[in-house]
């Protein structure tokens, strides 16, 4: 583990137990909708209505009798809309139910429903997260105001301006280069062309990529994840429920979440320490004394964070990410295969859906109906998201099938 | 599996128009004054929830982050729940299911708002929760469409504007009692009678002020609570409910989301008969119809009995269903996520016996708080029992 300035204590050793995987909560479907650069034809309400019929579907269940609470992941601005959990319930079955919103990830909300099942408030919950970026025609100016009025917004008359600082000074302590970045962008994006979901898979040499346009230096414009719309619906439950169901479950082993601080000014630019933590919490979760799993879906909404990622949650050691990729360890048939799917960078960036994306395209595997993209016999991932610019929030799971 | 859950501490700040404090600055005194009342320092917290209202309010994009340092979420599991008016109260909701769940021990939860960042009134921010296609061109704000249910209200049951202004001065009154308070007076029916029509029937002393200020309690396991404190305050039962967002459709006079939200949250507690197990009620009240409204939801009272209910003082502070002994969101002010934590904060001194010039006369044993929210289709509902 690397240690880190800001981020000394890891939660007491009392709490975030080991979870039994027969005591476990799983995931027991899933569906989605989408996954279009945009999506013109339909609303984000239709979206979220098609990716809920397709999971109810996948996961047998009947929602009007089955589910005990639903929880949506969004944030305003991103939904141009305030108190945007107003508009959720009808079109995913949730009107005159528990229903709530986490303005987090997808991933929160998986933590968010595993936390209600284990206490008991739900045998089965639903977790929706949608992007619909080609509705949003300021997505520079929503991702400015995500930066501190007073302290920071004026120096981010471009929001990836961080994105460049923090990879200038990630590149710089762990000694990786910036060609291996360019790597990690060739590989995803060539990942991407396997993957039907994937609006920008594609072949495009190292090369091409550090020579793309400079955006914020030293980061491309080919190392920058690009938008897109999809609507993610998960069903999980029990275990109860989730040993009679008819697809295999893909049991959440562990699952933890984290924050660092939101100065700007004082991140540890270098590690993310928000990854390091959650991922200690959930590998202690799910008992691993190291984080092996037969693959991994981390956040590459950047080329270079998807090292630092790598990194951080202990996958490999501190300034060796970048050998590894050139010696092809990440691919899809190396011994660490990272985003087969494509990531962000091949599939598009799904604002909050895109933990829930991870998750799911790890589910697939586990499930073996990856198609084209199968890894052989894979029974375990580990799953990563992390919330964009400028947070230092993520999270992380560990799912394995039986 | 489920953990029994106390609240082991509450503190907030003063609810006011305009603080000079930024929404970070808020979220640390009320998490201090937690903290404090808990006996227990930041290094012991496990995880933090946080609730805010809209980001538009701030004029800041991912507000739960902004705010993140300011309640203590740094270096820790940090979460933002959200689910607009109904926030206040669902906080606690989301801090029980970080302990029953057995992933934490201790759980701060903190209730943050400032609305006087909006200039020149926080009405305006309220227009973008509407349909952007159906109602925003209609250039509605939130006074405009509770006038509608108001009248709804008094149209169903028969109830006029004199029965309806009592719980202003209830609770106006209560308020001169709490310390915080931003909007306590004593005054008469005619005074809300001859107040300035906003949009009728809705005057100007029938609504809640918009305010600054933050409120926060520490959850704890039922463990971890008995070694710090021999009066814990419990977390019994929780519910929450959300109608469909075509309000327009809906039968306004009864919140029937609420109803099922209140019935969840009674079932958890073992509460068979509300009217006679819930000794005090902190029933929303950003208008004061809300509170009869409210009442009949949480099953308090029957339906269109409220009114009769307060005009015969049984929810007085001294009555015997005493609602609203804080002063509620009319006399103590409506910081929105603020507000509802306000009210859990109320249920704990109530319940502990520590609320000084405000408690209750009767020997309060169970407590409910309710909160609601988004377009008027969303209600929250947590029991709390003293030990």
């Amino acid at each position: 583990m690397v240690p880190s300035r800001h981020f000394p204590v890891l939660p007491r050793q009392s709490i975030w137990e080991q979870i039994p995987m027969n005591d476990g909560i799983a995931i027991i479907g899933f569906g989605y909708s989408g996954f279009a650069r945009a999506t013109r034809s339909k609303s984000y309400k239709e979206l979220m209505f098609e990716a809920a019929s397709n999971a109810y579907s996948d996961a047998d269940i009947d929602v009007r009798k089955d589910v005990g609470s639903f929880v949506c992941c969004e944030e305003d601005l991103w939904e141009g809309t305030s108190i945007a959990d107003e508009y959720v319930p009808d079109q995913i079955g949730a009107a005159l139910r528990p229903t709530c919103t986490v303005t987090n990830d997808g991933l929160g909300g998986l933590a968010t429903a595993f936390m209600q099942i284990r206490s008991g408030l739900a045998d089965v919950v639903v977790v929706e997260a949608h992007s619909k970026l080609s509705d949003v025609s300021s997505k520079d100016d929503v991702a400015r105001f995500a930066y501190d009025p007073v302290f920071a917004r004026d120096l981010a008359s471009d929001p990836l301006m961080l994105a460049g600082l923090e990879m200038n000074r990630f590149l710089h302590e762990s000694g990786n280069d910036r060609e291996a970045c360019a790597d990690v962008a060739s590989l995803n994006m060539a990942n991407g062309l396997s993957n039907e979901r994937a609006s920008y898979g594609g072949r495009s040499t190292p090369a091409e990529v550090l020579s793309s346009e400079t955006l914020a230096f030293p980061l491309t414009a080919l190392e920058t994840s690009r938008p897109a719309d999809a609507c993610l619906v998960f069903v999980i439950s029990s275990d109860r429920l989730a040993k009679a169901s008819k697809n295999q479950p893909v049991w959440i082993r562990g699952i933890g979440w984290a924050s660092s601080t939101p100065w700007i000014q004082s991140m540890d630019m270098a590690h993310a320490a928000y990854a390091r933590l959650s991922s200690a919490v959930a590998y202690r979760m799910a008992g691993l004394a190291e984080p092996k799993a037969d693959l991994y879906e981390v956040d590459d909404t950047f080329a270079y964070k998807e090292l630092q990622h790598l990194e951080a949650i202990g996958v490999c050691g501190e300034g060796t990410s970048g050998k590894m990729i050139r010696k092809g360890c990440f691919s899809p048939d190396g011994d660490i295969p990272v985003n087969v799917s494509g990531g962000s960078l091949g599939v598009g960036h799904l604002v909050e859906a895109s933990g829930l994306h991870r998750a799911m395209e790890a589910c697939i595997q586990l499930r073996g109906q990856a198609g084209r993209m199968q890894i052989k016999g894979a029974r375990s991932a580990i799953v990563q998201a992390w919330r964009g610019l400028p947070t230092s929030s993520g999270a992380v799971a560990v799912l394995e099938a039986e | 599996m489920r953990r029994r859950v106390a609240v082991i501490g509450a503190g907030m700040t003063l609810f006011r128009r305009r603080l000079l404090e930024t929404g970070k600055e808020l979220s640390f005194e009320a998490s201090r004054a937690a903290l404090d009342s808990a006996g227990v320092e930041l290094k012991d917290v496990d995880s933090v929830v946080m609730g805010t209202a809209p980001e538009a309010f701030d004029g800041v994009h991912m507000k739960g982050e902004y705010l993140l340092d300011g309640a203590g979420g740094v270096g820790r599991p940090y979460t933002r729940v959200y689910v607009g008016g109904g926030t206040g109260v669902f906080i606690p909701i989301a801090a029980y299911w970080h302990v029953a769940s057995g992933l934490s021990d201790v759980c701060l939860a903190v209730g943050e708002e400032k609305m006087s960042s909006v200039y020149p009134h926080p009405q305006g921010a309220f227009n973008s929760i509407f349909d952007q296609q159906l109602e925003r061109p209609l250039g509605v704000n939130l006074v405009w469409i509770f006038a509608l249910e108001m009248r709804r209200y008094m149209h169903k049951y028969g109830i006029k504007e004199e029965e309806i202004a009592e719980v202003a001065v209830k609770n106006k009154g209560n308020a001169l009692a709490h310390p915080c308070a931003q909007l306590a007076a004593k005054i008469t029916v005619e005074d809300v009678m001859k107040s300035e029509p906003m949009v009728w029937p809705v005057k100007r002393l029938d609504i809640s002020p918009p305010s600054d200020g933050a409120a926060a309690i520490v959850v704890a396991s039922e463990e971890v609570a008995k070694k710090l404190t021999p009066s814990p305050v419990w977390i019994d039962g929780v519910g929450w409910n959300i109608d469909s967002t075509y309000w327009t459709d809906r039968e306004l006079a009864y919140p029937l989301y609420l109803e099922k939200a209140a019935k969840m949250a009674y079932k958890m507690a073992g509460i068979s008969n509300p009217r006679k197990e819930i000794d005090v009620a902190e029933a929303y009240d950003p208008f004061d119809y809300k509170e009869l409204h409210h009442l009949e939801g949480l099953q308090l009272a029957g339906k269109g009995e409220a009114a009769r209910m307060t005009a015969e003082g049984i929810t007085q502070r001294n009555g015997e269903l005493p609602v609203n002994p804080s002063g509620g969101l009319l006399g103590v002010g409506n910081p929105i996520a603020a507000a509802g934590m306000m009210k859990i904060c109320e249920l704990f001194w109530q319940l502990r016996g520590e609320a000084g010039k405000r408690q209750v006369k009767k020997d309060a044993r169970t407590g409910v708080a309710q909160a609601w929210g988004d377009l008027m289709q969303f209600s929250s509902v947590v029991v709390m029992r003293s030990s």
